[in-house]
């Protein structure tokens, strides 16, 4: 009964944190300039032709009523027309088709770089926590601190020059078509996904470590070590299940940045995500695609992090009951 | 003689008071002072940097100052031109001097990185704790804007902010410190609840003292350290970020350097092993890792030590 509270609860805050998403978003491509109306006719503007396709996209409406619209229409699983392939007589591509294949792409990314990243970071950083101090322990800290204080695109840019250009392994570029499968499709997502899992794993790592060390120091684990229980026993049955809540924390946080931050490097290899969708449809000042992935974005957010909370309530009874 | 021992040792423990702990020095570790040293270094180069500099950060060196070693002729070209006497780092895919975009762009980058840490603490550090203090209204109401601000990705946010307004140093400055309030908010905010129900107080609210008394004696010198910490981090972030957004072209605009801007700039050159993109961000990798440095050791100052020592 309190767990079902607590999910409620949870469910409950989610929900309206992701109202007031849909409210900024809103807001946020409102503020850019020139509205669909504008996009769509482009050089064919009249002041009166704007007006005739204003009223009929129900663009004259004002603001508060386009907003419950556009909401009721995305909650319809409506997601609107992109300006793409705009024409005479068409108003353009429905979004959910244009979306779907780079959803695809940009979760085969994901999926590839988690399934290898956060088991490895998540042993690595608790093994470096089990033996501070020592050689193990200080080579992690060292390579994942140098790692996390590069910026992103060095570390792509570096493999790229690496492994494509000196030894020729691999294609710098990850074109993908969406008809590749089996060993085709792995050369083509192996660059990116190395660069992702660099990165990933290093935050992971060091956050793991820290969490771990972190509860090393609370009294009972002093307690424990003054009784002499052996140091195996102390980090596994002690430490590791008190530091379950803050890992899964941080693991969301990584998986929301593969689906929704990975611009630069899809960027640098023209991987075709939803990241690189968004910053083309901003350029194109495609407003409704803008909407829609950025929705999409908050969406995984505020999903992984509900999931990541479950995580550590069920870990961790205390978080049950609210003070 | 064994009397005497007791009596100074009982005066000393009375004069302090029984529940303050006694301050520990903090002292730094060598790779911390290596940090320190870096820091330090990068900041001299942010004042003196423009003024030191052999050339102005945007102008194309002469081809007549690069003479091919053994006769009078000039290099046909002189982009990406290797390290020499007049150019000590080499020349980028202009023609432009490294060095001189190098310590021009160290007062670019750090200032505009510096600016927005400044804001987003301002900013993050006042709504938190008003959040932490105020009443479950002005707690959720903050806290659901936070949490939605915080869901968007934050180079997206940039991105399309830019996009309305255009990208101008102060734009940039007050988006990115905007943006990163938000973490700040939370960390905040949490270090002031658990501060706010602790004894001491509790202890001035019972004597009566006022809220800003409060905030400003009781609660920030004991969030201070963790938010010490937390602001060498954030300073990592914004600088990796402003790079990003450089990098991406949404950032700095040209012919103002920036080192995000300079690797992006001289990309083309890497596969030819040119050095033009390495520089730059060896001065970003070099800021960053010594920041990090100073942090580690800050927090294990201010961690546990039991655990450390036995295990």
């Amino acid at each position: 009964m309190v767990l079902l509270n607590a999910i409620l609860r949870r469910t409950a805050l989610g929900v309206a944190t992701l109202f007031v998403v849909s409210v900024l978003i809103f807001i946020g491509t409102s503020i850019l300039p020139g509205d669909v109306a504008n996009i769509i006719l482009g050089q064919m503007a009249t002041p009166e032709s704007l007006a005739a396709l204003r009223a009929k996209l129900g663009l004259d409406e004002p603001a508060h009523v386009r907003y419950f619209i556009w909401l009721s229409d995305l909650l319809t699983g409506d997601l609107g027309f992109s300006k793409a392939g705009a024409g005479a007589g068409t108003i353009g591509t429905p979004i959910s088709d244009m979306l779907m294949p780079r959803l695809v792409n940009t979760l085969r990314l994901a999926t590839a770089v988690a399934v290898v990243a956060v088991p490895f970071a998540v042993t690595v950083g608790l093994l470096a926590a089990m033996y501070p101090g020592t050689k193990l322990d200080r080579a992690v800290t060292f390579t994942t601190l140098g790692l996390i204080s590069v910026p992103e695109f060095l570390v792509a840019t570096m493999l790229v020059l690496i492994v494509a250009v000196q030894l020729g392994w691999l294609p710098a570029t990850a074109y993908i078509s969406g008809q590749e499968t089996g060993m085709k499709l792995v050369r083509a997502l192996a660059m990116p996904a190395l660069t992702l899992i660099i990165v990933a794993s290093s935050q992971i790592m060091r956050m793991t470590r820290a969490t771990v060390l972190n509860v090393m120091s609370s009294p009972y684990i002093e307690m424990a070590i003054l009784k002499g229980v052996p140091r195996r026993r102390i980090i596994l049955r002690h430490a590791l299940l008190n530091a379950i809540g803050p890992i899964a924390n941080v693991i969301a946080l990584n998986l929301a940045y593969l689906v929704s931050g990975v611009v630069i490097v899809e960027t640098v290899f023209a991987y075709p995500g939803l990241a690189k969708l968004m910053i083309d449809a901003v350029q194109t000042r495609d407003l409704p695609l803008v909407q829609a992935c950025a929705m999409i974005f908050c969406a995984t957010y505020v999903l992984l992090i509900f999931i990541a909370d479950m995580v550590s309530i069920l870990s961790n009874p205390r978080l049950r009951h609210p003070k | 003689m064994a009397e005497k021992i007791d009596t100074t040792d009982t005066e000393v423990r009375f004069e302090e008071l029984p529940d303050a702990p006694p301050r520990r020095r903090l002292r730094l570790s060598w790779s911390g002072k290596l940090g320190v040293c870096v820091v330090a270094f990068w900041m001299a180069i942010v004042f003196v940097g423009p003024s030191i500099s052999p050339y102005h950060e945007a102008d194309i060196l002469d081809e007549a100052l690069f003479i091919v070693p053994g006769s009078d002729n000039p290099y046909p070209e002189t982009d990406y031109q290797p390290p020499s006497g007049i150019a000590w780092l080499g020349t980028d895919y202009l023609g432009r001097d490294i060095l001189s975009r190098t310590l021009y762009g160290a007062r670019t980058t750090i200032g505009i990185s510096l600016a927005s840490t400044l804001l987003a603490y301002l900013v993050g550090v006042t709504l938190g704790i008003a959040a932490a203090v105020g009443g479950t209204v002005m707690d959720s109401t903050l806290s659901r804007f936070n949490d939605a601000i915080l869901a968007i990705p934050s180079i997206m946010l940039a991105l399309v902010m830019i996009a309305a307004i255009g990208s101008t140093i102060p734009i940039l400055i007050v988006l990115t410190g905007l943006i990163y309030a938000a973490t700040v908010f939370r960390i905040a905010r949490s270090l002031g609840l658990d501060v706010k129900v602790s004894d001491f107080v509790e202890a001035a609210r019972v004597r009566g003292e006022g809220l800003w008394w409060i905030i400003t004696r009781e609660i920030l010198p004991n969030v201070a350290m963790p938010m010490a910490t937390d602001f060498g981090l954030r300073f990592v972030y914004v600088i990796l970020f402003i790079s990003s957004l450089s990098f991406l072209g949404l950032g700095v605009q040209p012919p103002q350097s920036d080192w995000g801007s300079m690797v992006r700039e001289n990309l083309s050159g890497l596969p030819y092993g040119a050095v033009a993109p390495l520089v730059p961000a060896l001065a970003i990798a070099t800021l960053t890792i010594a920041i990090n440095l100073i942090v580690d050791d800050v927090s294990a100052h201010a961690g546990g030590r039991l655990a450390k020592r036995m295990i």
